[in-house]
């Protein structure tokens, strides 16, 4: 014990114990999801750490034993929410990896397009949110208002703004309308500005360099070991990025760069984060510019031409009797799929998203698990935050964009 | 030398010998089965190896297979070598009423959580874990749920009728005894 | 094709067009007095300064995050200071699936609630499991307390968001103040184990 303690007499036969319990209990106010600290502070400095994660168990992987191929889209909408078509065009693409349905480059244009809008949305909910957990309100009340403009892209898309469902095995439901092109210029021309806005608010804003530079570092090889991706590990110091690494949908053809930080504690995985929503700009640009160069039939396919896998287009389906027939054998699954075992990854937002499918035949996957990046890094929160404040902890469990739904699935 | 799958499979033959076996390779990523007693020494080389360089787990799952007797529970894992972009799965076996695993929390600390949620879901048990506890489900839970005998939903709930999604509640629908309590309804 | 007819060219807002006041209760007026029952004061009191306790889960939580922004302003209903202590609050939103796991955060939560208290399920797993018909699910929040406003959708859309709580609105302002203690509301209680 130390000296100030010596004023302070304990009645005899009382338990002295040196640290104090804390509870950041599933309910706490920063709006995260809902997982559980056991924190235990010397003062204000914590010692250990123990996380409970579980409260939101949804037993995906149980119920896609159950669902065919194209039931199971509405699954991975609600792993990681904040991106949902992120989500659902990696799941199309691994199962176009099982079938062996190559798309065509137009719709390879239209997904890129989409999952880098649902990445720069699931960043901007992150960096606004470890704004406002180190007491800046005003930059997520700012940028929300562009995150309700990528939501009205997506229902010009698919019709709904946050689970989308969108897509289908081998492509898109319908062609983007004009006006979906005219908002996604829209949000082009309006977003970089309040992009470089609110890094005008944070990036060299004193109180916020105070409160993240130092706060939750990690070094490369611990990253590596824990099994971190995404833009925690980029921050750490490790440029793996799977779109580079094993690219797929056509991300060779694109130009971005990878931003890499040094120490990964938050301040990194802030500026990381800021500058991935750049280059997800870039790459829009070119994806646009791309499909403006394709000529032709090129020009106007929005899907690949598979009739077993691929549903028939609505007005087919409410008037043509083979079409119904058709419809309703792709989505009851009466289409077996061919026998093998996959495992296809995409970068989602928050690192690798793997999807590992057993497939024997039947209509339904004999075995489906999803490798949730948010789950594997979390166990190094313990490691992160030692020897750190109390108010070090918030913002580390936030800058690691930790989501419920992803983490428990 | 590119690392190839060839040259990966070369590799673990001569150092294993008869322990790995049925290899193949499906979508170009190559796949083998192993002996359980085996796992950590089969990792541990892989990692440190000069030539190979799986530094990477990239993920831990179970399989339920009731038909293998003698070899129910599967664990796979997934390796990756980031620098050359080569993935790699294994798998090993486990019977069902012996469900002991090595762990491989010493050589991947990644390892530590996916070890729980296989034993969550399946029942395996790993060998020298730190905290083997359940973590997705309630702790209280007493069976292994993805297992292939249980069934998806909770049995005790009343505000569902699972006649209506073809998981009847009866046994056997007997459409004459159905009739005829209609038609007795009708006549009251 | 058909043509999209909203949203393209939005129209400049004028103050005039939306702005609603609050209206009157009935009542007996007179030169410099008003005399109405307490309960329809006490009513308007109330229904116009709810606090929320967003208890958001999942994917409704992120469609409460928009509601909250400022396209589909909450605080205009009065919710500007949601808070995240239960003895503070009025109004417990529940958003997002409530897995067996959390049923007992939920309970106490609701139990350390000080009266009077509403409950609003926002979205289809709060109100009845969702999607997810599994073991790890509750099915329903009803199955654990007594809920006022089912808000259906997945997520809902924010405006059904603000009509679940406008509804809760009209029950609050419509309540009568012996109702917390009345029999009915006890037995209520009673059947849900809650004391």
């Amino acid at each position: 014990m130390s000296d100030i303690h010596q004023n302070i007499n304990l009645p005899a036969g009382s338990i002295e114990k040196q640290t104090t319990t804390l509870n950041l209990g599933p309910t706490h106010p920063a709006t995260h999801g809902v997982f559980q600290n056991i924190l235990e502070l010397d003062g204000e400095k914590i010692v250990a750490a123990t996380q409970t994660v579980g409260y939101i168990h949804r037993a995906f992987e149980k119920i896609a034993e159950r669902r065919s191929l194209y039931q199971i889209t509405p699954l991975t909408d609600r792993l990681n929410y904040c991106s949902a078509p992120l989500n659902n065009i990696g799941w199309h693409l691994t199962c176009e990896k099982l079938l062996g349905i190559q798309t065509p480059k137009r719709v390879d244009y239209l997904r890129i397009i989409i999952m880098e809008l649902a990445r720069i949305a699931d960043h901007l909910i992150c960096n606004s949110i470890v704004g406002v957990d180190s007491g800046a309100f005003s930059g997520f009340l700012y940028v929300m208002q562009y995150r309700e403009l990528i939501y009205e892209i997506y229902e010009e898309v698919c019709g709904s703004r946050l689970t989308t469902n969108i897509g289908r095995i081998g492509g898109f439901e319908r062609d983007f309308s004009n006006t979906a092109f005219e908002k996604i210029e829209k949000f082009l021309n309006e977003y970089p500005k309040v992009l470089k806005e609110f890094e005008n608010l944070f990036n060299r804003n004193r109180i916020f360099m105070e409160r993240t530079i130092g706060a939750g570092p990690i070094s490369a090889e611990r990253a590596l070991n824990y099994g971190f991706t995404g833009p925690n590990l980029r921050a750490a110091g490790v440029d793996y990025d799977v779109r580079v690494v094993s690219p797929y949908c056509s991300y060779e053809e694109f130009e971005f760069d990878i931003p890499i930080g040094s120490t990964g504690d938050c301040y990194d995985r802030f500026l990381v984060r800021n500058a991935e929503m750049w280059q997800s700009m870039r790459i829009i640009e070119q994806a646009l510019q791309k499909l403006n160069e394709l000529k032709g039939e090129e020009a106007t396919v929005y899907h690949a031409d598979v009739p077993e896998y691929y549903l028939p287009p609505k007005q087919d389906v409410y008037t043509k009797m083979e079409a119904l027939i058709w419809h309703f054998k792709i989505i009851m699954g009466e289409i077996n799929m061919p026998q093998g075992e996959l495992y296809h990854s995409i970068e989602a937002c928050n690192g690798e998203l793997g999807f590992y499918i057993i497939s024997d035949g039947g209509r339904t996957p004999y075995r489906l698990h999803f490798r949730r990046p948010c789950f594997i890094y979390y166990q190094a929160y313990e490691e992160l935050v030692k020897g750190g404040m109390l108010s070090d902890a918030i913002i580390v469990m936030s800058s690691l964009n930790l989501i419920a739904g992803e983490m428990d699935a | 030398m590119a690392l190839t799958n060839e040259f990966i499979k070369q590799k673990l033959i001569d150092k294993f010998g008869d322990q790995v076996f049925a290899f193949e390779e499906q979508f170009g990523l190559l796949s083998f089965h192993a002996d359980k007693e085996i796992n950590l020494k089969i990792l541990s080389f892989l990692k440190e190896d000069e030539t190979l360089g799986f530094n990477f787990l990239t993920d831990i799952c179970g399989v339920h297979y009731p038909d293998q007797k003698g070899a129910e529970l599967a664990v796979v894992y997934h390796l990756h070598n980031i620098k050359e972009n080569v993935r790699l799965r294994f798998k090993v076996f486990a019977d069902i009423n012996k469900p002991e695993v090595y762990t491989a929390t010493g050589i991947y600390e990644a390892a530590n959580w996916m070890e729980r949620e296989t034993y969550d879901f399946y029942g395996i048990i790993f060998i020298g874990h730190p905290n083997l506890k359940r973590i997705l489900n309630v702790d209280e839970m007493d069976y292994f749920p993805m297992r292939k005998e249980y069934p998806l939903e909770d049995q005790s709930r009343i505000d569902k009728d699972d006649e209506m999604f073809g998981r009847g509640g009866s046994d056997h629908f007997d459409l004459g005894k159905r009739l005829q309590d209609s038609v007795v309804e009708n006549e009251k | 094709m058909r043509p999209v007819s909203f949203n393209i060219k939005p129209k400049k807002a004028d103050v005039n067009d939306s702005l609603m006041m609050a209206e009157m209760p009935p009542g007996y007026e007179g030169q410099g007095f008003f005399a109405t029952t307490l309960d329809s004061v006490i009513g308007l009191a109330r229904k116009n300064s709810l606090w929320p306790l967003p208890f958001a889960t999942s994917c409704c939580g992120i469609e409460f995050m928009a509601t909250m922004a400022a396209t589909y302003d909450l605080a205009r209903f009065g919710s500007e200071r949601v808070g995240f202590s239960p003895r503070q609050c009025d109004l417990l939103m529940v958003m997002g699936t409530i897995a067996k796991k959390m049923a007992p955060v939920v309970k106490q939560v609701y139990l350390q609630m000080a009266e009077p208290r509403w409950v609003i399920a926002v979205g289809a797993c709060a109100s009845s499991g969702g999607i997810f018909d599994t073991y790890s699910v509750l099915q329903g929040i009803d199955q654990i307390i007594p809920v006022d406003v089912y808000v259906p959708g997945c997520p809902p859309r924010p405006e059904a968001i603000l009509d679940g709580v406008m509804r809760v609105q009209d029950l609050v302002g419509k309540e009568s103040l012996r109702r917390r203690n009345s029999e009915r509301y006890k037995g209520l209680l009673e059947s849900y184990g809650i004391q």
